[in-house]
């Protein structure tokens, strides 16, 4: 069974050295003459407007902790679904509390503009 | 063989990954080592064939936990300061700590005699997982959605305090 890693262990290998062979050719062959104008990140994005390591809103941790919580979920609602064929109907009460629990939170994350960009 | 050299590459990613951890001097850049030890744990429960483990640390580690961490981090004043420090006068406070733990983990993993079964693998986990929900463990499952819902709405109280 883990032969089939293998193959995932080759693509990871490849796809670390695809980049690294690139830059790295770059490197070698490129003159290091540099000026300012040839130091501009040209079609990399756009010059940053004061400083670049400040302090974000606090705002962008509710979304990442929705995501963890449901996340979560995921991981617990899988086994849940690959067994459901045999288990009837109590598992799909079973996960419909489960949900039920989950969406009330989500609907007070909602009710409360936590979703909301203000 | 190839199973041991896949083994030292793995532990060796996951201790490097611990390592920058503690050493580098931004603790933007540790968030960033901290995934990379998920993943080398990851492989290690793959090696170990314990593959529903190894998507779960994955998904939830290096998907959720790793962006919590790194979106805790940049919302906290000062922490994205090129010039604040990373290290304070209590690391070597820490670092007795962490030795200490250490060396209780080492006598335990040396005095527990790690019986081997002689049964075979369960051969479909996640199905034996699945219906030990509906059975034996219905109440914790439905309890973990009662602990997700606190943490959820104990974040945006916490968070939308003005």
């Amino acid at each position: 069974m883990l032969n089939q890693y293998l193959f995932i262990g080759i693509l990871a290998l490849a796809s670390f050295a695809v980049p690294v062979i690139g830059i790295g050719f770059a490197w070698l062959i490129s003159p290091k003459r540099a000026n300012p104008l040839k130091r501009s990140i040209y079609e990399c994005g756009l010059e940053t407007i004061g400083e670049t390591w400040v302090q974000f809103r606090v705002q962008y941790y509710i979304y990442a902790l929705v995501f963890a919580v449901f996340d979560v979920e995921i991981a617990f609602l899988l086994p849940w679904a690959v067994a459901y064929n045999r288990l009837g109907l109590v598992a799909l009460v079973d996960v419909v509390i489960f949900l039920g629990i989950l969406a009330t939170a989500l609907a007070y994350a909602w009710r409360k503009g936590a979703l909301r960009w203000s | 063989m190839a199973l041991q050299i896949a083994f030292v590459i793995f532990s060796l990613i996951a201790l490097i990954g611990a390592f920058l951890v503690v050493t580098t001097r931004r603790l933007f850049h540790s968030a960033l080592a901290l995934v990379l030890s998920f993943v080398g744990v990851a492989g290690l429960y793959i090696l170990l064939e314990a593959e529903f483990l190894a998507a779960l640390q994955i998904l939830i580690y290096v998907g959720a936990i790793a962006i919590l961490i790194i979106f805790a981090v940049i919302v906290t004043r000062h922490l994205m300061d090129p010039k604040a420090r990373a290290f304070n006068e209590q690391w070597w406070r820490a670092a007795l700590v962490a030795a200490g733990l250490f060396l209780i983990l080492v006598f335990t993993i040396a005095k527990v005699p790690w019986p081997v079964s002689e049964a075979p693998l369960p051969t479909n986990v996640i199905f034996s997982m699945g219906s030990s929900f509906v059975g034996t463990y219905l109440v914790p499952f439905e309890v973990i959605s009662v602990l997700l819902m606190v943490a959820l709405v104990g974040a945006i109280i916490i968070a939308r305090e003005r």
